[in-house]
């Protein structure tokens, strides 16, 4: 029998060790795994690599992490959002690294990473700052980057519904990351609003096939 | 949202009594975009152009969090914490909408697969090289979408103030601050005028009632001419 769900959030993260790199969903808050980061401030872990679209907001989640020093770099396209004060302070005062890659690069390097592909050439970031140092090559008379796969040891992630053998679906752009990421980590941990039988997710509609997901946990408390 | 769509835009000084408000200057620019168009509208006001569109339209608008059909920001009461757009946004999807995860919808961008985007700039070159993800000084980096749609859809457009809050112009003869991609803006939509970047530099499609092409000139330091003139 496979069971992918686990009772507590413990259970969900246990395991995640200190220098981990673990991939975060969301974008902003919509999709972000807020009580999965959360529940990691009940562990010892810290010195950890964090890749997501942002760099928190606000006092929860990812921003809670900043706050309690848990982070040592962040890999990210868009830190500078309303409200990452937390990221603001420990960046400024030299106690998180960052590093800026382009959106769609930073996803396609993680998908690149779940698909067992060794780096991909892309126009994006041609002729600018962030092109700095990486391989080029021109194809079909157009000038592209050598960017590589961005693989996690865990990825957390947000989806709407479950079932037991993992299989995932999603509430609206919450989707994001969360596809890509399950595929690209060692520990995918998916939390879900709603946990349904087996049989009862209509596999035309299964986003991320359970496969990819190795923890399902169930959040009953609604956030503040 | 109000933030961005009252934002007062730059005025010529002590010249035109007042330029395109960010409100009118969306609605001036989606008057120029083709029905069935897929159009990503980025950070900032280019997200208010899915809120002025004339809803009889079919323009298809595409937010990079993988949202094809955005409709009009979001009532208080029907605001959705997984329905937003660049900016973060509170949004309503439009009739015939579809979602796809974050590397499909950059896979749309960099497929060639949109036909525009819109994008604010804090500098836009007479060459079609533009600036609008860092500048120098700036405490933390942020580069976004920014870079992957500059060299992945079929069109460019920039919608911006034409002068900085300093009263410094926003189009210059070379970027000085780090660039977002090389020679990729097509066309110019600020709140005095409406350029058109060509291989001569730009041209001058519109200007607000009441600015003369010289006065303007005056203030712009690149050369900015009619079509037709040298």
């Amino acid at each position: 029998m496979i069971e992918k769900q686990v009772p507590n959030l413990a259970d969900a993260i246990d395991g995640i060790r200190s220098g981990a790199t673990i991939l975060v969903s969301g974008f902003g808050e919509a999709g972000s795994p807020v009580e999965l980061l959360e529940a990691l401030l009940d562990t010892d872990v810290k010195e950890l690599t964090i890749v997501a679209n942002n760099a928190g907001s606000g006092n929860r989640g990812l921003a809670s992490l900043l706050r309690e020093g848990r982070v040592r770099k962040i890999i990210c396209s868009y830190p500078r959002s309303k409200g990452s004060v937390w990221f603001e302070r420990r960046y400024l005062a030299n106690e998180v690294a960052l590093e800026v890659v382009p959106q769609g690069t930073l996803s396609e390097r993680i998908r690149a990473a779940g698909a067992g592909i060794g780096g991909f050439f892309t126009t994006t970031g041609i002729g600018t700052d962030l092109a700095a140092g990486k391989e080029t090559r021109m194809i079909e008379g157009r000038e592209y980057l050598l960017e590589m796969p961005l693989f996690g040891d865990v990825a957390l992630i947000k989806a709407q519904r479950a079932d037991r053998w993992g299989n995932l679906v999603y509430h609206a752009a919450g989707r994001n990351y969360g596809p890509t990421m399950a595929a690209a980590a060692a520990l995918t941990v998916a939390q879900v609003n709603e946990i349904v039988p087996l049989g009862s997710i209509d596999p035309e509609t299964v986003v991320t096939p359970g496969i990819l997901v190795d923890r399902v946990i169930k959040i009953t408390a609604a956030k503040t | 949202m109000s933030s961005q769509t009252e934002d007062s835009f730059a005025r010529l000084p002590g010249t035109v009594p007042g330029g395109r408000t960010a409100r009118q200057l969306a609605a001036r620019l989606a008057a120029d975009i083709a029905d069935g168009w897929c159009v990503n509208i980025g950070i900032g006001k280019p997200t208010v152009i899915a809120d002025v569109v004339d809803p009889s339209r079919e323009i298809i608008f595409h937010s990079e969090n993988g949202i094809i059909g955005v409709g009009p920001f979001a009532e208080d009461s029907a605001q959705d914490d997984d329905l937003i757009n660049a900016s973060k946004g509170f949004i309503t999807i439009v009739s015939g909408a579809a979602f796809v995860h974050h590397t499909d919808s950059f896979a749309l961008i960099r497929g060639g697969h949109l036909d525009l985007a819109v994008m604010g700039a804090f500098q836009v070159a007479e060459n079609g090289d533009f600036a609008n993800w860092n500048i120098p000084g700036t405490k933390i980096p942020a580069v976004g979408g920014a870079m992957d749609l500059a060299n992945g859809v079929k069109r460019v457009w920039i919608m911006m103030d034409l002068f900085d809050r300093a009263g410094v112009s926003k189009l210059c003869e070379r970027c000085s601050y780090p660039l977002t991609a090389r020679g990729v803006v097509q066309r110019v939509y600020t709140d005095l005028a409406i350029f058109e970047v060509s291989t001569d530099g730009f041209i001058v499609r519109e200007l607000v009632e009441g600015l003369s092409l010289e006065e303007l000139q005056r203030h712009v330091p690149v050369k900015i001419r009619l079509e037709g003139s040298v």
